[in-house]
């Protein structure tokens, strides 16, 4: 499986309140989330986002809260997926639980700049930048995790178990 | 090879004999907690799966505590749908306006949580319990709704990164200092996906309320989990509330670290974090004369009675600089009585403070102390991102109780030996 998309680049620990501000934490709907979607950082971003665009950004993505309404803001604003140095743990794990791809590659972050085209081969966990030719690689995941991905997020991982 | 206090918890949890740092395993949980905010998401997920029970409703806890007594009607409307699952399924530990306290004061006061417990809470400073020499730790939403139905949540087995205090504490200088310092030092994520393990000297004569407010904050450097060794301090905070019977875990003389770091505190001062991250650290006395329009005292760092007299103490006699509006956030109910008992909230509406019922309020921008553009707090909390506090062009000093209330008496940030 491939994604492909426009690159929007983030520096270093973006914080859970910068993706989705707590005054907006009185919704479970993802569309009206995303739409706040780094409100306080870059005013107007989900307008700008193509459905598929893939946010990159350094170290330490989704510090701050536990709250999962961060990556729901992110899908639901039409992220597809996002690259970083490396993930905050309860982001991580959120992502992995509720179904946002995400992926650890600091040879792309450094590479990659805002407006590129990148395609991400899942499989391979190859990171081609169509505008410049370069190619990155991700970091493996823990056969955990990958199950956790194949079986469609955590709540459906444990139905699997049970059956 | 030995095993820290981290690995050893987790492992008595999923029937091993050891765990590995970077293990992934399942393990059995002894209390799942939500609140306000990532519930609604965790019901909602719950009933989409199907499953028509909780694991154990006596290990479940729901708590109130973000955006009550209801700000607005959405924030209504999403207690109202944890409001329904509470009576639904007849959790006996939810709580609500009127016993409600901050989650991470109130569980550890009701003794819900005690040593040795493996916990999650959809809630990222669910780490304070660390403090009781429990395995705590903050989870999403999904793994709240995942605990509800199995009863376990996966971990990755952290590796544990030693710290070891020591010296003399100069006058002021409480808990907070102690982890703002150490924040300031290794950096926001200095301990990603790791455990700290707090210990030295200094720690052996931290109170608990000392303790949790260290181990609330050990989110704020990366950390899986903040965790104490338990001792006497621990055993006698108990003594009053532990309803069942709990385990003391120590780590292995040659249990393996990542890192060991010593600190000395006799060089450390009391200190602020400046906006707009918690690890950018300085003695206040660097950046005094930085006026404030606001200073709020308590919440789930600080909210303790220990922090509550501390505040008082110097507010006793005083009055509050006119333009500061001074909140004081008890934790909990139970604190906020014995704060009345002690004549603490005579002192703090005598200075010109206000006293708010317990709520998470404005730490996360909520409720009861939002700020405006250009507007500048002291907080005893946690967290100075952009706009934590409200608009995205306000700014949060993190501080000590003592700190806040010097400053709220002066002004601007202020060193208490300087009012």
């Amino acid at each position: 499986m491939k994604l492909k998309g426009k690159v929007w680049k983030f520096g270093d620990n973006v914080n859970t309140d910068e993706i989705l501000a707590a005054r907006y934490l009185i919704t479970t709907d993802p569309i009206e989330m995303g739409s706040h979607l780094m409100e306080d950082i870059r005013p107007g971003f989900p307008g700008e986002i193509n459905t598929g665009d893939i946010i990159v950004a350094g170290e330490n993505f989704g510090c701050g809260s536990s709250r999962e309404h961060a990556p729901l803001a992110i899908k639901g604003a039409g992220i597809a997926a996002v690259v970083a140095t490396n993930f905050a743990r309860i982001f991580y794990r959120n992502a992995f639980n509720m179904g946002l791809p995400i992926f650890e590659s600091a040879a792309a972050v450094q590479a990659f700049n805002e407006g590129e085209e990148i395609e991400i081969d899942i499989s391979s966990g190859r990171i081609r930048n169509l505008t410049t030719g370069k190619i990155c690689h991700v970091q493996p995941i823990p056969i955990f995790m990958q199950d956790l991905i194949d079986a469609g997020g955590l709540i459906k991982y444990l139905a699997k178990q049970r059956d | 090879m030995g095993m820290t206090i981290a690995q050893k918890i987790l492992a008595a949890h999923c029937e091993q004999d050891t765990v590995e740092p970077d293990e992934i395993v399942m393990a059995k949980l002894d209390l799942a907690l939500g609140n306000d905010v990532t519930a609604p998401l965790a019901i909602e997920t719950f009933r989409g799966s199907g499953v028509k029970k909780v694991f154990d409703r006596e290990k479940i806890v729901l708590v109130l505590d973000h955006f009550t007594p209801n700000k607005d009607i959405r924030s209504a409307q999403q207690c109202l749908v944890v409001r329904n699952f509470a009576k639904e399924y007849d959790i006996p530990h939810f709580y609500d306006v009127g016993d409600v306290g901050i989650e991470h004061v109130l569980l550890p006061e009701q003794g819900l949580v005690l040593p040795g417990d493996l916990v999650i809470g959809a809630d990222s400073h669910t780490c304070t319990y660390g403090a009781l020499g429990a395995f705590a730790t903050g989870v999403g939403s999904t793994d709240l709704a995942a605990a509800m139905i199995s009863g376990e949540a996966w971990f990755r087995v952290p590796h544990s990164i030693l710290f070891r205090y020591k010296g003399e504490l100069n006058s002021w200088v409480s808990g907070k200092d102690l982890i703002l310092f150490t924040i300031g030092k290794i950096g926001v994520s200095g301990a990603r996906y790791c455990a700290m393990e707090f210990t030295g000297p200094v720690i052996k004569s931290l109170s608990m309320d000392g303790r949790f407010t260290m181990a609330n904050m050990a989110i704020e450097a990366g950390a899986k989990t903040g965790i104490f060794p338990p001792d006497q301090v621990t055993e006698e905070y108990l003594e009053s509330r532990a309803g069942r019977d709990y385990t003391f875990y120590f780590s292995d003389p040659d249990a393996e670290y990542l890192d060991i770091i010593d600190i000395d505190v006799s060089g450390i001062e009391p200190v602020v974090a400046c906006p707009n991250l918690p690890s950018n650290v300085k003695p206040v006395r660097e950046v005094r004369g930085v006026t404030i329009d606001q200073s709020v005292i308590g919440f789930c760092t600080n909210g303790r009675l220990e922090d509550l007299r501390i505040a008082a103490g110097i507010l006793k006699g005083n009055k509050v600089a006119r333009h500061v509006r001074t909140i004081i956030f008890p934790g909990s109910q139970g604190v906020y009585l014995q704060a009345i008992r002690e004549g603490l909230i005579e002192i703090f509406i005598e200075a010109g403070a206000a006293v708010s019922t317990p709520t998470c309020g404005p730490c996360l921008g909520g409720h009861h102390g939002v700020l405006a553009a250009g507007e500048r707090a002291v907080a005893t909390t946690n967290r100075n991102f952009v706009g934590r506090m409200g608009h995205p062009k306000s700014e949060v000093y993190l501080a000590s109780p003592a700190v806040a209330a010097a400053s709220a008496v002066a002004g601007e940030l202020t060193h208490p030996d300087d009012i």
